[in-house]
């Protein structure tokens, strides 16, 4: 109970965050150069001014800027995204369909990166200074400063072309219309590589956490007791070491969802996955502000999604957390 | 000159050192190795690597020789992850100190901001800042240095809370000091180390969030940068990855070295956290 009313605090807290971005944000698309009317008027293939004029007054943007903002944020309050001239359907719809991919890929590249950062940290923190722990943190090292985009298109010539293992891109074979467990397969499939391709500099990052944490917590006294009790080396990391060497690890989910999600525009790009990433690159082409702003919206809303969610298993790791409140 | 001593004892930091000097070095040649403008015709399109000597790494879609823009690259890159990491951390300082110092409500306004910063994804930010500004090699790098302030706003913060009560910033109040000559002489030369270290942190992304952006077509097309060149490549992929793969380790070395060089500041200028 405890637990939630604590991030339940977190939560309220990040609501006059959430205004303060899309505010922020709202009043910089001032600034961009041509409106949704405009959009419109090139979507029809040119007309006169007094239709543009028409289409301004109803759709409300020749109201003054801060009318237009407060309209935004009433229309918001009521889950009211807009518009979007490109998609012609409201924004919501479009977001809500481009949605589960990205959901799909950030859960699939986070699990990668999370099983294998505390696997390949586990293996270096106990051979410190060994040959393993050196292979991986080189290993680590040249993750982080591989482009992702580069990755997956070289990862594309070897799995797609050469090798032909794996499809090269899309979410899922259109040709033949599938149904469960082949669909699921099938997508499955299609996912491998933008999985690895995000997740990549993730396992980089996680692994040294995790290296430099279990490092630590193996000097902690209790860990001496533990050996000395003559509990077996496997014993002593599974049960005591590594519970507390994954708290680091858990903030750091939290800490990493927004550059997730801004590198799922990347990867989907790549891979061209029908997701929010690739819906906010292609709104920034096609000049689709109002999408644009929705997808700020939703994205800032995952990320404080996230962090609640970690805050739940923090406290859940961490006994003392919600014992002090 | 312990420090010093420290970081060349180091294999790793040595070896990013290097690399960073030869990505220096490449950058300062490549107007004596090339005179002429890289992204000009020079020979035929997609010419295999090693094949042609005139053209040591080959030529692009359009004939353009990529080894002229591997090196014209090197300064792009290095341009825009240098003045974009200065912009970030002259911003981070700013907001850090001013947040640390006072405290009370300028500190809970100022991490408000940036909490909003640290919840918007960087990358969608830059979009943003790309679809309302455009995408010169200014509009960019000014971006970049923008999505990229929050971090060291933070560690400024940090650092300045835990070094405005010391005696040496009492004796200067008591002195009769005034509030901006306390933080920038007295306080911000103490805190700036780590700063400096995590700068290298930000140089690392800065460079990784603009060749992204160029890749997707959304940065300066008018500029040889590696970027551009890998969204090019991504056209002929399937038989000429080259076009694509050579300029991609190009930036997979860059940012290497980058991280190498702060991890061995970081290393040599706290020796007691070595390892971790």
């Amino acid at each position: 109970m405890r637990i939630l009313r604590l991030a339940g605090r977190r939560l309220a807290a990040s609501i006059p965050t959430l205004a303060l971005i899309l505010i922020g944000v709202f009043l910089l698309l001032q600034f961009a150069p041509g409106d949704t009317v405009d959009a419109m008027m090139a979507q029809m293939g040119g007309g006169d001014a007094a239709t543009a004029k028409e289409l301004r007054k109803f759709y409300g943007l020749d109201l003054s800027i801060p009318a237009q903002l407060g309209n935004y944020l009433w229309r918001l309050i009521r889950l009211d995204l807009g518009f979007s001239s490109i998609y012609g359907k409201p924004v919501a719809s479009v977001i809500l369909e481009r949605l589960p991919p990205t959901i799909l890929l950030m859960t699939a590249s986070l699990s990668f990166a999370f099983f294998f950062g505390i696997v390949f940290g586990v293996i270096a923190a106990r051979g410190v200074n060994k040959w393993p722990d050196t292979v991986i943190s080189i290993l680590g090292l040249i993750f982080y400063a591989t482009p992702s985009f580069w990755f997956g298109l070289m990862a594309i010539v070897v799995f797609s072309i050469y090798l032909q293992w794996l499809p090269a891109g899309g979410f899922e074979n259109i040709g033949e219309l599938q149904t469960g467990i082949g669909r699921t397969l099938d997508i499955a499939r299609h996912l491998v590589l933008p999985t690895l391709t995000l997740g990549l500099i993730f396992l980089a990052i996680y692994l040294r956490i995790m290296r430099a944490s279990m490092l630590e917590v193996l000097n902690l006294d209790y860990v001496r007791t533990a050996r000395a009790k003559g509990l077996d080396e496997t014993r002593v990391v599974i049960r005591h070491v590594l519970r507390n060497a994954l708290l680091p690890m858990v903030t750091l989910i939290g800490l990493q969802a927004g550059t997730m999600l801004g590198g799922s525009v990347v990867v989907e790009s790549v891979f061209s996955l029908p997701g929010l990433g690739r819906l906010a690159y292609e709104s920034v082409v096609q000049r689709d502000l109002n999408t644009l702003l929705g997808i700020v919206f939703v994205s800032a809303l995952l990320v404080i999604s996230v962090n609640f969610a970690v805050d739940l298993v923090y406290a859940r790791l961490d006994p003392r957390i919600s014992a002090e409140g | 000159m312990d420090a010093v001593k420290r970081y060349f004892r180091s294999p790793a930091a040595v070896t990013g050192l290097v690399l960073l000097l030869i990505v220096v070095a490449m950058a300062l040649s490549a107007s004596w190795f090339y005179p002429r403008e890289p992204l000009a015709l020079a020979g035929r399109p997609l010419i295999w690597p090693f094949s042609n000597p005139r053209f040591l790494l080959g030529t692009d879609n359009s004939g353009r020789d990529i080894a002229a823009q591997i090196l014209y690259g090197a300064r792009i890159s290095l341009l825009i992850g240098g003045v974009a990491t200065a912009i970030a951390i002259a911003i981070g300082i700013l907001i850090g100190a001013f947040a640390g110092y006072y405290g009370g409500w300028v500190d809970n306004v100022l991490m408000r901001i940036t909490e909003a910063f640290q919840t918007l994804p960087n990358f969608v930010l830059l979009l943003v800042l790309v679809a309302v500004f455009g995408s010169t090699l200014t509009t960019v790098t000014i971006a970049v240095g923008v999505v990229s302030w929050p971090a060291p706003a933070r560690l400024t913060r940090a650092e300045f809370l835990s070094l405005r009560n010391r005696e040496f910033v009492q004796a200067g109040r008591t002195l009769g000091m005034r509030d901006i000559q306390l933080i920038l002489g007295e306080i911000l030369p103490n805190a700036l180390p780590p700063i400096i270290v995590y700068a290298s942190v930000i140089m690392a992304v800065a460079i990784l969030l603009e060749s992204a952006l160029a890749f997707l077509r959304l940065s300066d097309p008018n500029v040889a940068s590696w970027g551009n060149l890998i969204g090019l490549g991504r056209d002929v992929l399937r038989v000429q990855w080259y076009v694509s793969a050579i300029p991609g380790i190009a930036i997979l070395v860059t940012v290497l070295a980058v991280s190498l060089v702060g991890q061995g500041l970081n290393d040599a200028l706290n020796p007691r956290l070595k390892g971790r």
